[in-house]
């Protein structure tokens, strides 16, 4: 696929894009936000996020070499799950709790059913979510400048909107994740990858256009000083917490992402309805992660509805 | 191998109701979270495998063929709930965790495939020997999955700290549990892991030369089958409750 000359039979016109640049494409686009988030939290999250890819690909390249597979380390896509999984994780969690996430990721969600293609879903979110649930103490504790606090979206979750500045949030300044709180960063690589035509729009905005309506009709129903579609409401919603990061990197994945383009639009509605359920109505603050590893698992039956009919068929017998 | 050796041998290894006939997956999944559960969970079924097999082999002839389902459950619900009075009385502990799973011994796959497989077809004491086999493998299975979950989750085995766990306040170093384990998903996990180690063992053993030894009543094909499994007239997962 990669040699510029083909002897061999059609199709001869090839595309140049190959899973290996886009998954290059991909890191390159996350480099912002691992970069803001090192500066940030400091060396913790450096170490973090070196631990998490290098554990991704050498548990990739382990398994693959005693299974007697193909070593496919050199598509970038295990350097993607680990940068990602490291940006998804607390800069303050041990570094062992990285390491088992990624060999997590790689190991269960992604080689054991098949290896990059045929995992069924996002292998970095499934991870977390393990991670999530096994070490909840460890992964929900947030420092900040040497305080430990709730993030914004717990403050909102606590209906103490008073608490929340919305350009910290914009910028990044508030307790999280190593790559979830600034949106700016995010939203610079979110740029580079439309540019290149890695993502298109078509699930991250239905994905970010239906949560806003969803929480402009609904929160005013979980707090008391929020009114309908209030706009300070939102935009905290909107930079707090994984949304950003998730809608533009983590939804996109075009593995466990719909490739029929109607399913896109049904799959980011989804994750928009779900994502505003969990944040506005379930325990937790925050819930991009589950509902994107949830309507991940729904991507089959979401592109079996929306195949497309060839043409001639299905017409009246 | 004489008949009865054979019945437990199918039951522990050879038609393992865990790893191999994937039965009984309802109280697997739930109970084992930690050894204790699935040990008290796999022996109480065996008993009233036992005992169902028994009654059932030594009622073959009367039961009528278009009833039998109904027979077999009567048969089956009576000793469970003789062994839930005797847990509830006696360890109430081991009954308080398992919970409605005891009742719900009486829809478990096992003992319905194994009552219609082969209790209601073969005499009394190979019914009871295969009873005490299925049972086996079942509390084998449930106690292997318990165990590996019991350490992983919690860093216990039995009950026992067998790995000191970490207290961060303390500055202490040590284990920290993956919780998952002892969660829902972590019961997938572990089967999946068990059943792949045990198909990697028997394929080893295969490859070696020791292969399992088949069952003598296989010789003649399927017509004299004394297994459900492969096929018989109804198919123990349509139990399933």
């Amino acid at each position: 696929m990669e040699n510029k000359l083909n002897i061999s039979s059609s199709p001869h016109i090839r595309s140049k894009i190959t899973s290996s640049n886009i998954m290059l494409m991909v890191t390159i686009a996350l480099l912002p936000a691992s970069a803001f988030g090192v500066y940030n939290f400091g060396m913790n999250a450096l170490l973090m996020l070196i631990v998490t890819t290098a554990a991704a690909v050498l548990t990739e390249y382990i398994y693959e070499k005693l299974m007697h597979k193909k070593i496919t380390i050199g598509d970038f896509s295990a350097v993607v799950t680990g940068l990602l999984l490291g940006l998804n994780m607390p800069p303050t969690a041990p570094l062992w709790m990285g390491a088992l996430g990624s060999v997590f990721g790689i190991l269960i969600v992604k080689q054991l059913f098949g290896g990059l293609g045929q995992n069924f879903m996002n292998p970095a979110l499934g991870a977390r979510c393990f991670l999530l649930i096994s070490f909840t103490g460890p992964m929900t504790r947030f420092i900040y400048d040497g305080e430990t606090g709730p993030t914004p979206l717990a403050y909102i979750k606590e209906g103490s909107m008073s608490s929340v500045n919305s350009m910290d949030m914009l910028i990044g300044r508030i307790p999280g994740t190593i790559g979830e709180t600034s949106v700016i960063a995010i939203i610079i690589g979110a740029i580079f990858l439309i540019l290149m035509g890695i993502i298109d729009l078509r699930i991250p905005g239905t994905y970010i256009v239906t949560f806003v309506i969803f929480v402009g009709i609904f929160g005013q129903f979980t707090a008391a000083d929020v009114g309908f579609f209030d706009p300070n409401y939102i935009t905290a919603q909107l930079c707090g917490g994984g949304l950003m990061l998730g809608a533009w990197f983590m939804a996109t994945d075009y593995v466990t992402s719909p490739i029929t383009k109607q399913g896109q639009i049904i799959f980011g509605i989804l994750l928009g309805v779900l994502t505003g359920l969990f944040r506005l109505f379930g325990g937790s603050a925050e819930g991009v992660s589950y509902a994107i590893i949830i309507s991940n698992l729904l991507v089959p039956l979401i592109e079996r509805v929306t195949l497309p009919k060839p043409f001639g068929k299905g017409g009246e017998k | 191998m004489n008949g009865c050796t054979e019945r437990l041998y199918n039951g522990l290894v050879k038609e393992n109701p865990t790893f191999v006939l994937m039965l009984g997956m309802c109280p697997t999944l739930a109970v084992t979270t930690s050894a204790i559960n699935g040990l008290g969970m796999g022996l109480s079924t065996t008993v009233v495998l036992v005992l169902s097999n028994m009654l059932i082999s030594m009622l073959r002839k009367i039961i009528p063929d278009s009833v039998r389902v109904p027979a077999f459950i009567v048969v089956v619900a009576s000793f469970v709930t003789i062994v839930q009075f005797l847990m509830e009385g006696f360890v109430p502990s081991l009954y308080a965790s398992l919970g409605i799973y005891i009742p719900l011994i009486v829809v478990n796959c096992i003992i319905l495939g194994r009552a219609e497989s082969y209790a209601s077809k073969n005499p009394v004491v190979l019914s009871i020997f295969d009873g005490i086999g299925m049972g086996l493998g079942f509390t084998v299975g449930l106690t292997a999955i318990g165990i590996v979950r019991e350490i992983i989750g919690s860093g216990k085995i039995f009950g026992a700290q067998i790995l000191p766990l970490a207290d961060e306040a303390a500055g202490k170093a040590g284990y920290t549990p993956i919780t998952i384990f002892i969660l829902a998903p972590g019961a997938f996990l572990v089967l999946a892991g068990l059943t792949a180690l045990q198909n990697k063992v028997k394929n080893n053993m295969a490859k070696k030369g020791k292969k399992a030894p088949e069952s003598a009543s296989c010789a003649d094909g399927c017509a004299s089958c004394t297994n459900g499994a492969c096929g018989g007239k109804v198919f123990p997962t349509g139990n399933e409750e």
